[in-house]
């Protein structure tokens, strides 16, 4: 297929080259580029309704756009000739609502994906979701339906679940907003350890502290352009643009 | 049995008490046929209320307005009018007209035949916005979840929005499966030999109206209370922390 060029790990392995997206009338991004290298991490930050979900959703084609290209390891995303399953392989996503499947344990989240969509055998896959389990601090959890436990942990088995599936990039959309926030931490710890074992991760984020710690680039984007860029060394003390600092003001 | 026959028998002849139906072999005979008429209409109804209501949940999520369009006329239909008046609909006009169309003599189906038809709609009319509201009341997001892990939309369906809905589904078709036992009386009308039927016959018979009278509240009570507590069971056992309740 002609969507699918080689990829090499001295290219990007998430590629954004001027894409629109509107719905309807109202345009929500209006020419985003963003590079990613394999291991990097990046943080996009912006006030609430400049487009930042729908870019992450954009990513794995959640939401499709109007032009532009996302290329995802070689992938062209943007394509209806698209395998979604390769992609999905590849894109892990967590979510604010943490949308963990109420009927299946913790233990169970986690290895549906592999034993369903990758149709591996049941006792390599159990295996693997017990380390996960481990990897995210939730041993003793494994039996707890979602209901049972806090947001936090929630979360971490979300995390663990798109883990399951491999991936090579991991995306997460404000994924501590819905926290409390002695359970903020937590889950910045586990996002944390994954980015420091070399996970390829696209946050929104309004962490302001954790982005400046763990960020390779930051990113920030206001009404559907990304206005400012950097890296946290530089970024939060040599922001020049008045909304980036008016931003930063306010958040920080 | 005979001592319980017996003991009938001195209730009629001491008390004056008419349970023909435990000690005269031909009224028991037919009285516990009845009730048996009774059972099979009922499961044959609730399973074919259950598919109809599955089709035309699926039908209504159909791209095809007009498709959904003859879905919500159908629903509407069976909603707003009296069961009885649907039955004699089947029974009569519905037969006649099937009849002069292919030409079969003597009707195309038999009474318990149209009630079956008649019943299974009326019911099935309910359970397609039950199972509907079910399907919607699952998040979209719980979807996008599934959808970003990889599976195919009709794995999102089998392992994710119908596990779900169903859950939340269950007490109102337990609500509707009641109240279809309790509709199969309307068989009455066109002959079926029903609980309620053979028991007009008997009393007509016997001259035992205010006996058979609490004999027919007993049977429903009793018939109803068995799916209540099938269904509670099945409520419970599926039952996930946290979810639906
Ligand atoms: N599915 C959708 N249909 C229509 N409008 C949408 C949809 N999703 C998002 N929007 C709109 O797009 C804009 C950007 O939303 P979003 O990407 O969620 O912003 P952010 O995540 O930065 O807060 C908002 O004005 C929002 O109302
Ligand atoms: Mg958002």
């Amino acid at each position: 297929m002609s969507t699918k060029t080689d990829w090499s790990a001295d290219q990007p392995i998430v590629s954004i080259k001027d894409v629109y997206k509107s719905f309807g009338e109202l345009e929500v991004l209006k020419g985003i580029n963003i590079d990613v290298m394999k291991g990097e991490v990046i943080c996009i930050i912006g006030p609430s309704g400049s487009g930042k979900s729908t870019l992450i959703r954009c990513i794995n084609a959640l939401n499709d756009i109007n032009s532009g290209s996302i290329k995802v390891k070689g992938m062209e995303v943007n394509d209806s000739e698209l395998d979604k399953l390769e992609l999905r392989k590849e894109v892990g996503m967590v979510f604010q609502q943490y949308n963990l499947f109420p009927h299946k344990t913790a233990l169970e989240n986690i290895m549906m994906a592999p034993l369903k969509v990758l149709n591996q055998p049941i006792k390599e896959v159990e295996e693997k979701a017990r380390q996960l389990i481990e990897r995210v601090n939730l041993v003793g959890k494994e039996s707890s339906y979602p209901g049972e436990l806090s947001g936090g942990q929630q979360q971490r088995v979300a995390i663990a679940r798109s883990l399951a599936m491999n991936p090579e990039v991991m995306l997460f959309d404000e994924v501590t907003a819905a926290l409390d926030p002695e359970t903020v931490n937590e889950v910045l710890l586990a996002i944390k350890d994954l980015a420091q074992k070399g996970m390829t991760c696209i946050l929104v984020t309004h962490e302001m502290g954790f982005a400046r710690e763990i960020a390779d680039h930051i990113y920030f984007t206001d009404r559907g352009v990304i206005v400012e860029h950097g890296p946290p060394a530089t970024f939060f003390t040599e922001a020049k643009d008045p909304r980036t600092q008016e931003f930063l003001s306010q958040i920080l | 049995m005979d001592v319980v026959w017996e003991w009938f028998q001195w209730l009629n002849s001491e008390h004056g008490i008419k349970l023909t139906i435990f000690y005269d072999e031909w009224d028991r005979n037919r009285f516990f046929g009845g009730i048996w008429t009774t059972i099979h209409l009922s499961l044959v109804c609730m399973a074919l209320s259950i598919v109809i209501g599955m089709g035309g949940a699926w039908l209504q999520m159909s791209k095809f307005i007009w498709i959904r369009r003859i879905v919500q006329g159908y629903i509407q239909f069976f909603r707003n009018t009296p069961p009885l008046v649907q039955l004699y609909f089947f029974y009569f006009a519905v037969d006649s007209a099937l009849a002069s169309v292919t030409g079969i003599e003597g009707g195309v189906f038999s009474s318990y035949g149209w009630a079956v038809i008649s019943l299974s709609f009326f019911a099935g009319a309910f359970n397609v916005e039950i199972f509907r509201a079910g399907i919607e009341s699952v998040p979209k997001s719980m979807v996008e979840a599934a959808d970003s892990l990889g599976f195919t939309s009709f794995q999102v369906f089998c392992y994710v929005t119908m596990p779900l809905a169903y859950r939340v589904c269950l007490p109102a078709l337990n609500n509707n499966l009641i109240n279809l036992i309790k509709t199969t009386t309307v068989a009455y009308a066109i002959a079926v030999p029903e609980t309620l039927y053979i028991s007009n016959q008997i009393w007509s018979d016997e001259y035992n109206v205010p006996e058979m009278m609490n004999v027919v509240w007993g049977v429903y009570i009793i018939l109803v209370g068995i799916l209540v507590t099938i269904m509670h069971r099945w409520e419970k056992s599926i039952r996930v922390p946290g979810f639906g309740n």
